[in-house]
């Protein structure tokens, strides 16, 4: 135990550290000359439009769950007119960034690091490289760029669908009009729960592209070190976007809500 | 092992020169102390069995490994001591030929060979690059192939099309990471009579890096074979043959 913990902490501190490099050569080839639109727009299709049907039926299906679930409930307290206000609030504030983000994470995520994985181990980033071309400024400052810019989007795009969800849910038990559901959804909302929530998902598209790319890109070599790539990019992605949205939430309540 | 030529002084047309490389990974020693002279025009093959240290040399030629001791200058530059940008500019002139071909996945083989053409010689006109390109497709003789995928192509196409992907770009060195593993014995010849081709018509300097010695005796105009991460042997095909080395003579067999 003496002789593991610092050698762990060591380890610890090392991937910290390679990390913050890896940020410091992503941020230094972002503003280099030769911005890859070509590649970024590429990524933008991939990471965005391919996710699309995903998070459609994601954001459609938590929507119908939750209003669901807790129509029983507040039908007992006699606030059955609550329903859409409290589905559109609590899925554009938390749940639809938070699951929107952990659901790209297992797609996109992944997705990279495999990718950049698999050209590690068979030696196309070290073609690149040798060719005297620049594989950061092609393969990752593209790749961040896109899911940093992508997620949001798909964010509103799955919340959007989520507060349909709720439409459907509301209209099971009993009838309620298109023009009164989405006036109650919107009633009690502001924009000061869509933007710190539109907000944090740049954080967490950044979180994915940036964790994808650095596992990918410095992968192991052997087809076991995809594998670790994909799977590990995948459990640090998640595990940011939890991260960030806990200082997310404390920095809403102190800068909009004044808590 | 051209220690001899270094020391004296007398490399003025070497184009690579590597005096004292050493290089361990996880204290296991690769490269034991060893020099190597590559001269202009020359066609080097460095022979040796698997896990001898050839392709860890190659790779500190290159820059891709940093050695523990030792210098290694290409084109006159100390490889360890260039900066980014110095570097790249030196890899420009320096073609690199990888074991497995390592085309680009997600692009077209037009595509793969026009990269370095518009990321590194920042070429923008789309007339100028194709015409390149089917120029240089025609030399492998793949022309057909242009609007396809690596994936749809055999083991020795893609060892033609990365080889086009580093004649492309006209380099003055060319370095060859056993380009002929895992091909057939007829395929390993045409690509070996291939280099030679090309090496005759671009007038690069060739280190081949191999363990096949029917590649190393149609590319090299002379030989070097290492063993434990030291040079054993030297000569022509014509000179190793002779040798009396045990290791030297496995090659013959």
């Amino acid at each position: 135990m003496e002789q593991t913990l610092p050698r762990r902490s060591n380890k610890i501190l090392s991937a910290i550290g390679e990390q913050v490099i890896f940020l410091g050569l992503f941020i230094r080839n972002v503003f280099k000359k030769g911005f890859e639109w070509n590649e970024f727009i590429r990524q933008c299709y991939i990471v965005g439009y391919r996710s699309l049907p995903l998070v459609a039926i994601t954001g459609f299906v938590i929507g119908l769950v939750i209003t669901i679930q807790s129509y029983p409930t507040m039908k007992s307290l006699g606030a059955q007119g609550f329903v859409p206000s409290m589905v559109a609030i609590s899925v554009v504030r938390e749940i639809g960034p938070v699951v929107i983000a952990l659901i790209c994470a297992g797609k996109v995520a992944s997705g990279i690091g495999a990718e950049l994985g698999s050209m590690n181990v068979t030696e196309q980033i070290d073609a690149m490289e040798v060719s005297g071309a620049n594989p950061l400024q092609y393969l990752v400052v593209t790749r961040v760029l896109a899911c940093t810019l992508m997620i949001p989007v798909l964010t509103l795009m799955g919340d959007a669908m989520a507060l349909w969800g709720g439409f459907l849910g509301v209209n099971i038990g009993g009838h309620v009009s298109m023009t009164l559901y989405f006036n109650k959804a919107f009633n009690f909302m502001y924009f000061s729960d869509l933007f710190p929530a539109v907000l944090k998902s740049f954080f967490f598209g950044f979180a994915i592209g940036f964790v994808g790319c650095f596992k990918g890109y410095y992968a192991s070599k052997g087809t076991e070190g995809v594998g670790d790539a994909a799977n590990s990019a995948v459990v640090n992605a998640s595990l940011w976007i939890i991260i960030i949205d806990a200082l997310a939430a404390q920095l809403t309540n102190i800068f909009v809500y004044k808590v | 092992m051209g220690t001899a030529e270094i020391t004296n002084g007398i490399a003025q047309d070497a184009v690579i020169e590597i005096s004292h490389l050493t290089k361990s990974f996880n204290g296991r020693p690769v490269l034991r102390d060893i020099n190597m002279l590559l001269h202009r025009g020359e066609n080097l093959a460095v022979l040796g069995k698997s896990g001898q240290g050839k392709s860890v040399t190659i790779k500190c030629i290159i820059g891709l490994i940093e050695q523990d001791g030792g210098v290694v200058k290409v084109l006159g530059k100390d490889v360890i001591a260039l900066e980014d940008d110095a570097l790249k500019e030196l890899r420009v002139k320096v073609g690199f030929l990888f074991q497995g071909g390592a085309l680009y996945d997600s692009m077209s083989v037009e595509e793969n060979l026009a990269f370095p053409l518009t990321r590194v010689l920042k070429l923008t006109n789309r007339k100028e690059i194709r015409q390149r390109v089917h120029e240089i497709l025609e030399e492998v003789e793949l022309k057909q192939t242009a609007k396809k995928m690596p994936s749809e192509l055999s083991g020795g196409m893609r060892k033609r099309i990365a080889l086009a992907r580093t004649l492309i770009m006209k380099p003055e060195i060319i370095l060859y990471d056993e380009p002929t593993t895992g091909l057939d014995p007829i395929t390993s010849k045409d690509i070996s009579e291939l280099i030679r081709k090309m090496q005759e018509k671009y007038k690069a300097s060739s280190l081949i890096i191999t363990h096949d010695m029917a590649c190393a005796r149609i590319t090299a105009d002379r030989m070097l074979v290492m063993n434990d991460g030291v040079f054993i042997a030297e000569g022509t095909h014509e000179e190793l043959a002779k040798c009396d080395n045990e290791m030297v003579c496995a090659f013959f067999k």
